[in-house]
Formats: structure tokens, sequence, C-alpha cells
């Protein structure tokens, strides 16, 4: 498509990448096909195609306001549009730039810099959102449905612990991740059983905290970088180990986080402090279901040892599974190698409306893509529903009576 | 580069904007330049122009409401559908409203007895495909933008696929289609059965471009799947042996399931995304399906293998199973936009030709790339004649855009000469609006102009596109014969 971005933009680095992104798109449209929120609004602004426009005539110096805003707030970030899009267009950068520029010159009305200043907050410090889970337990019926909603009906799933002593001379690293921990702390510890049995001690660095992606998103992009530095901080010493050879892999358990942390590097490339790190971080960060995939010599004779009755469960393959990491197949050969049948799933490439904040910051939309991903999961009568992203876990279990787990539980359990 | 519509209205914006905002909900208008920029094109964005409003209806009574009161205040009106088109048919008109379909989306009936589905006009074309399937059925015109494109612009522009050679364009597969005229009268073209009582205004609708009526509802015709589909991948190391060899698969008596053609530069574009395993050495690949019971295809798979390698194919693949089958053609659809991996812009052009001349074609088409120092990546519906050679430009290079636009006519002019179309199935729109007097005489513009007047006097459904005004034809062709528009009265001018 032509560009003309004003100067004040155009020479920038972020100018000069949005510049390039807006040059690959073509404005044919296929985006809009796999949107999620097109497909539920049916407007041009509410589609990737449209909101690429939007962000190139704010870019070109046209007047902005809140009616851009709130288009670009609706798009759910899921990247569908990504996976769709025969042009290569990087739509996702380019969103975070417009988002950027955006914020600069369209102030937010009090009330929304309150809750997102909130949750900015909040939800990246496990010492303030446990608590927050267990008042909010108590005092649900008092809470507006959004948050209602939101908040997780029974105590976190009961975890079996970390393995004893686990010593392995193979040895990764997991992100605990922010909100993981009060919300399903079972999933990190079956991770490191799992691994324990396939001769991989995994452990967490305590230093470690929120992948970033929470405030990446939130308006807050600066103190998003903070999170991402201190991670790389607190993840250095084990990848440049003095005493051996340095971790494997950082082994991310929820796949929001993995998408984040395999981009450290991109957005720490113009840090000279940091770029060499971020990248090498970036690099070494994987899926739980590509380690399994590579050990998978390994797994298979333990799953075939024991003997199971059958299993039917739906999975739903989180968007920062499959159109983030673009990891697609992976966790479905995995559960069926554990002798689960996968019941069968329509529109799978669509959002369950989770995206992060997104659950509480546009609840409707939210609220009827969950109740449309809940529709297409339960179509084919499964006795459980698996996923591979805290935030999708505890979205969908809020609308459904089906138990909702990360799957990587059930291949633990069947070992 | 702004379109010149010679097509103007005295609209009134305040007027319509309050008759609007009182038969549509909140949310189904739009009015600000900030929400109307988006909608200023479709999938050809070098013509562009501001509507004065979007209106986003969701019932059938609110889109008479919203043509009733255009047509009252004499506002012109676009439909828009996923606004994916090529030729501009949805490009806003500057004095109007675009009513957009978008919200048109439910299928309301499967009949899988009868073999049809009544659909609303925005409904993805591979989204009845997909609700057919679990019938044994599907919907056989299939657009490269089928994932996206929605069913009212596929009967607005009457549009083909990959399939058309065997199956049809849209008007064969169409039934009936329901609509309003401008004045906001409820109208019916065709039948739920073959045939309907009076003049068959069914093929009259499709590929009317917007002109007619607005499309509230379709009725298509399902096809049954076939048991087994099978493509050949036929390389050439010259593009004009594969021109030749689709003229030579058509004179020995096979109707391929379909039957396209790819240059080397369509498919490096298209293998970094679909990752086909196209063999990137040769100069072209023909894709020639074929599709029918196992023993069918099986022996028809033989022939056409006997007929692509006489013709000098250098190798043939067939492809091993379903998805390999759908990789391979996944890169021919995906090939236009693919081709904005190696441009920032291009233009698709839609002329049509007789199959025998397709070499002829290809090397003009080189020769034109030379003189207008334009690279062009050519993908070609080759079994039915129809081209579509993508010529790329950077929009952001002042006088580029101009040059590609030359080269397109000249590819549609020499089309005409050959003993084609302007268009093939992208319609008219815009794009091809001024070569449109290359093709038809004055008395034949003036026959369209008549039947549009018939359903819509004012001229107020899509003005300005698929059929250009006497005058508009007429400074086109003193153009291209070099003399200035101005310097000949309208009296001299020799065929109109």
């Amino acid at each position: 498509m032509q560009t003309n971005l004003i100067d004040a933009i155009k020479d920038t680095a972020e100018g000069r990448e949005a510049d390039a992104i807006l040059r690959t798109c073509v404005h044919c449209g296929f985006c809009t096909a796999t949107c999620p929120t097109y497909q539920l609004l049916g407007d041009e602004l509410d589609g990737p195609r449209g909101r690429i426009y939007l962000i190139k005539q704010m870019l070109e110096g046209q007047p902005v306001s809140e009616k851009t805003q709130l288009h670009l707030d609706r798009c759910l970030t899921c990247r569908s549009c990504e996976t769709t899009c025969p042009s290569g267009v990087k739509y996702h950068r380019l969103l975070d730039i417009g988002r950027k520029f955006l914020n600069e010159r369209v102030p937010r009305p009090l009330g929304q810099r309150v809750v997102r200043g909130l949750l900015q907050e909040a939800l990246p410090r496990p010492w303030i959102f446990r608590p927050a889970v267990a008042a909010g337990q108590m005092l649900r019926p008092l809470l507006p449905q959004a948050l209602a909603d939101k908040v997780p009906t029974a105590a976190p799933g009961q975890s079996q612990g970390w393995p004893e002593k686990s010593a392995h001379p193979r040895r990764m690293l997991a992100l605990a991740g922010c909100v993981q921990p009060g919300l399903a702390p079972n999933t990190n510890a079956a991770t490191a059983r799992l691994l324990d049995r396939l001769g991989i001690t995994l452990f967490e660095a305590p230093e470690a905290g929120c992948c970033g992606a929470l405030r990446f998103h939130l308006d807050a992009q600066e103190a998003a970088l903070a999170d991402m530095r201190r991670n790389v901080d607190a993840w250095w010493p084990h990848v440049e180990s003095t005493q051996g050879p340095g971790v494997e892999a950082i082994v991310m358990t929820a796949s929001g986080c993995g998408a984040h942390v395999k981009e450290y590097g991109l957005l720490l490339r113009h840090d000279p402090a940091y770029a060499a790190k971020a990248e090498r971080i970036s690099a070494l960060t994987k899926d739980v279901s590509e380690i399994l995939a590579a050990e998978a010599e390994r797994l298979k004779p333990l799953l075939a040892a024991k003997a199971h009755p059958p299993l039917k469960l739906a999975f739903h393959s989180p968007c920062t599974l499959q159109h983030g990491q673009k990891i697609k197949g992976v966790v479905e050969e995995l559960l069926s190698a554990a002798g689960c049948e996968l019941a069968p799933v329509a529109d799978p490439h669509l959002c369950c409306g989770s995206a992060g904040t997104y659950s509480i910051l546009q609840p409707d939309l939210s609220r009827q893509l969950r109740d449309n991903k809940l529709a297409a999961l339960s179509a084919g009568a499964p006795k459980l529903i698996v996923t591979a992203n805290i935030g999708c876990q505890t979205h969908l279990q809020s609308g459904s009576a089906l138990p909702v787990r990360h799957w990587v539980e059930i291949i633990e359990e069947r070992i | 580069m702004a379109f010149v519509n010679d097509v103007r209205f005295a609209a009134d914006k305040r007027a319509i904007l309050a008759r609007l905002r009182a038969v549509l909900p909140p949310g189904a208008l739009l009015a600000d330049e900030e929400e109307l920029r988006p909608y200023e094109c479709d999938g050809l964005t070098a013509y562009r122009a501001l509507p004065l409003l979007v209106a986003l209806p969701q019932t059938e009574a609110e889109v008479q409401a919203v043509l009733r009161a255009c047509h009252d205040l004499k506002v012109p009106v676009v439909p828009r559908g996923a606004a994916t088109g090529l030729s501009g048919g949805a490009m806003p008109h500057e004095d109007g409203v675009v009513l957009s379909l978008a919200r048109f989306r439910k299928i309301l009936r499967i009949d899988p007895l009868a073999r049809t589905a009544i659909v609303q006009p925005g409904v993805r074309n591979l989204a009845v495909s997909e609700a057919a399937a679990p019938f044994g059925l599907y919907y056989a015109p299939d657009p490269s933008s089928q994932i996206a494109c929605t069913i009212g612009g596929n009967v607005a522009e009457n549009s083909g696929g990959v399939h058309c050679l065997k199956y049809g364009l849209t008007v064969h597969n169409v039934l009936k289609v329901r609509g309003f005229t401008v004045e906001g009268e409820a109208v019916e073209f065709g039948a739920a059965g073959l045939d309907a009582a009076g003049l068959d205004l069914l093929a009259v609708i499709n590929g009317s471009e917007g002109l007619l009526a607005v499309i509230t509802e379709v009725t298509v015709k399902l096809t049954p799947k076939p048991e087994l589909a099978q493509v050949v991948l036929a390389y050439f190391d010259d593009v004009q042996k594969a021109g030749n060899a689709v003229a030579d698969v058509i004179a020995a008596g096979i109707i391929p399931g379909g039957l396209e053609m790819m240059d080397k530069p369509a498919t490096h574009a298209v293998e970094p995304y679909v990752k086909a395993g196209y063999d990137l050495e040769a100069e072209a690949v023909l894709l020639c399906e074929s599709d029918g019971t196992p023993a069918e295809v099986a022996e028809e798979i033989e022939r056409m293998k006997a007929v692509l390698e006489k013709s000098g194919a250098t190798s043939l693949v067939v492809s091993r199973d379903e998805a390999e089958r759908l990789r391979f053609w996944a890169g021919r659809k995906a090939a236009f936009p693919a081709v904005g991996r190696i441009t920032p812009d291009y233009l698709c052009m839609d002329g049509t030709i007789p199959r025998k001349r397709l070499a002829e074609m290809l090397e003009a088409i080189a020769d034109l790339s030379a003189k207008y120092g334009l690279r062009c990546a050519n993908v070609f519906h080759a079994g039915d004649g129809n081209l579509h050679p993508l010529i790329m430009y950077d929009a952001n290079q002042p006088g580029e855009l101009e040059r590609a636009t030359a080269f397109g006519a000249e590819i549609l002019e020499l089309s005409v000469r050959l003993g084609g179309t302007v268009t093939g199935e992208h319609g008219v729109g815009v794009e091809k609006i001024d070569v449109m007097a290359a093709q038809f005489t004055a008395a034949e513009i003036e026959a369209f102009h008549r039947l549009k007047a018939a359903f819509d006097e004012k001229g107020l459904l899509n003005p300005g596109k698929g059929v250009p005004t006497l005058a508009r034809c007429r400074e086109y062709l003193q153009t291209r014969a070099g003399i200035a528009p101005s310097s000949v009265s309208s009296d001299a001018a020799p065929r109109f």
C-alpha cells in the first residue's frame, strides 16, 4: 500500500519498521475472514485490514481520537490474521507501534486509567494477586459480572509438588509466571515431575517474574521492558553458568508468556546492554510441547508402560501457541500418543476471548467469544477440556461445567 | 490515485445523516472521516474515494429504509460485501453512502436433497462449502479470495475461480437472488427450480456490479464432492510452451477440474508462504486437476500426462494424497497477495483470450514489461483463457502507478484484439471503465444504460462504475488516438 508517514515518525526506528510493515500489506482482506472481532461485529474497523488503515492514517498525521482507540482496543492481538496473511504482514508489531503512538496522543479517561493501572500493578505481583483472588472468592456476589467471572470458583487445583530430589546433568529453567502459581500451581510442578522422569531437572529462578506481556499490552511498554530486563538478569547466570554447562532451555508452560519471551530479542534489540543477551534468551525459550516432542523417543515408552482407560478430551490451542509461536499439531500428537481421544473442534483458529486482560477490559466481546468457543469445544462430548495457557484455562473454566486443565497434567498422569 | 468519477450528485450530508440515524440502530452508521477512511477502497487500493457515510444494516427492513432515504434525497449508494474485489466495484462514491452487507452473515438453510443452500450475502464463499461438507456437498465457484469474499459480491461480480472451467461461473451456480431496488422495492430473480417464468433476469443480476439492485439473499446450487481429486503439476522451461500446452489439453478433449498456470515470479512469491514444494527453477508450472471416481481419475491423469509430456513438460508431479493436493493448490490461491512479498503494490489484470493465443499474449506481456520497466508475475486461469498478469509497482514512486495503468490498458486492448474481452471474472468496476470503449460500440453502451435505467432511473446505485458514460468513452478513444479531447467536438467523434 502507498504510505506517506509524517516526518516525526518516518525517521525513527519504529517509524521505519511501521512503514515497512504497511508496505507489505496489499489490502486483499483475507485477514478479515479469520479475525474473531470482524466475524462478530462485521465492521471493517474491527478487522485487521481496517485497523491497519486506522494506524496508517494516524502515522500519516491525520487527526486521531478515541474512535481509533476503541477499534484498536477491541483487537485481541490473537494474531490469527498473521497466520492467514499471504503477504507476511507483521500485524502485531504494527499494532504495538500504533497503540504506543496513539496513547501519546489520545489520553484515556480517568476510569480507564485507574483500571489499567490496577491491572498493571496487581497482576504481575503474586503477593498482591494471590490474596486478591482469595478476597475475590469471598466477595464474589458483590463484584461486577466481568470481574466475578474472572475469579476462579474453586481453590487452585491441588499441586502434588515438585520432585523432591532432581539433580540430573540436563537442566532447564522454567518461568513461574505471574498469575499461574496462584491459579494453577500444578502446571509447573507436573512439568517438573514429567521432565524428571525424562532425566531433566527443571527449576525456577526466584528473581524472575512476569514476562512483561501484561504491561506491554496495557499501555505500559516501558514498564514491560523493565520486566523483561529483570528476567534476563534473573536467568543469565543460569544460561552462562560458571559452574558447569548452562541450561538447555527455558521452558514455558503458559503459551502467552512463551510468545512474549520469544520476542525479547526483537523488543530489546535497540538496548545495547541487553540486545545480545535477550536474543540468546529468546533462542533458548521453548514451549513445553516443543521440549516433549523433542524427547518423544523417551516419552513414548513411558506412556506405553501403563494402561489407561480411554479419555475423550477437547484441546483448545491458545492463539499464542498456534498463531504467536506457530506451533500446530504438536500437543495433539502428544495427547494422542498418551492414548487420549481428541474430540473434533470447529473453527480451531478462533480466540477464546481471554487474551490477557481483554476479558476484563472488553467483557461483552470476550464473553461472546468464550461461549462460542465452549460450544465448539463441547460439540464432540468430551469429558475434559485441555489448553496450553493459564489465561485461556481460567477464562474457559469460568463458563464451563467441564474441568479445564493444562494438557501437560494429563500427560504426566499417564506415565 | 484519485479516480475521477464523472457522475456527480449534489448531496446534503446533514440531511442524509439525519434520515439514516432515524432508521439505523446505534453503531450502524459511520460519519467521521477517521472512521470512513478505512472504507475508501476495496482490494484495488490504487483508486480511492471517501464516502459521505457508511451504513451497516443488519436486517432487510434496515436495508430497505436506507435505500428509501437515499432515493428520496437523491444520494448515491454503493453496496459493499467483504471488499476483496480487484476492480474497485466497492470503491465508494464521494457524494454517497456505502451500504455494507457484512453483517448479513447467516446461512439460512441447507437442503441436502435439493442440493441447495440459502445464504445471506455477507456469508463467506468458503463458509458455504464448509457448512455443506457434512452432506458431501460443496459450492463449486471458488475465487482465489474464497476464504474472505462473500456471496453477495460473488453474484454482483459473477465471480469465477479454479473450478469454473468444469463447473461454471457464479451465474451457473445460483438459482435465485433476492434483493431491493434503489427505491426500496423487494425484487426476486430466478426461482428454486432451474427455470423461472418470464425473462431470465437471473443472468442480468449476476455480474451487475451493484448497478441494478442490492442483494440480500442468495440461493446457491451445491455440487457433490467428487470421490477423488488429483492434480498434476507440469513444469516447463519456457512460458510459451506452457501456454501452448493448455490449448493442447483442451484440444485433446479433456476438461480438467482446474487448469491453472503460474510463471516463475509467481511461484517464487508464494513458495515462502505456502511451502508447496514447487520447483523454483522452472519457468512455468501448470496445475491440471482431474476429479471423479478413482477409475475415471486414474484414466484421465494418464491422458493428461501424455498430452503434457508431448507439449514439452520437463517434469510431471502427481499429488499423492488430499493434503498434498490442497498444498499444491494453496500456492495458486494465495498467489495474488503473496506477490505482496516481492512488491509493495500490484495491479491485477483480468483479460480473457482464446486459449490458442496464450503463448502470443505471454510474449507480448514480456515485451510490455520491458517497455514500461515494471515486473510482471503471471497467474492464469489458463484453462478458460482468463489472464491475471500482476503488474508490480511502487505507489510511493511518482509516476509508477501511471506506468502500471498504461501497461495494464495495453494488455486489455490486446486481449480484445486477440478476440477476447477486458474482463473474465473481476468485473469492470472503476478499473476497466475506460477500456470498455475498446470493446463496445456506442450503441452497445447505450443499451447497457437503458437496462440500468429500467432498474434505477435516477442512476443512484453504484454510479460511474461498470458502464462508462458516452462522454467518457469518447474521451478515452480520443486520448488513445493521440487527439487532445478538448480539440474535437462531440459531433465529430467517430464511434460515439
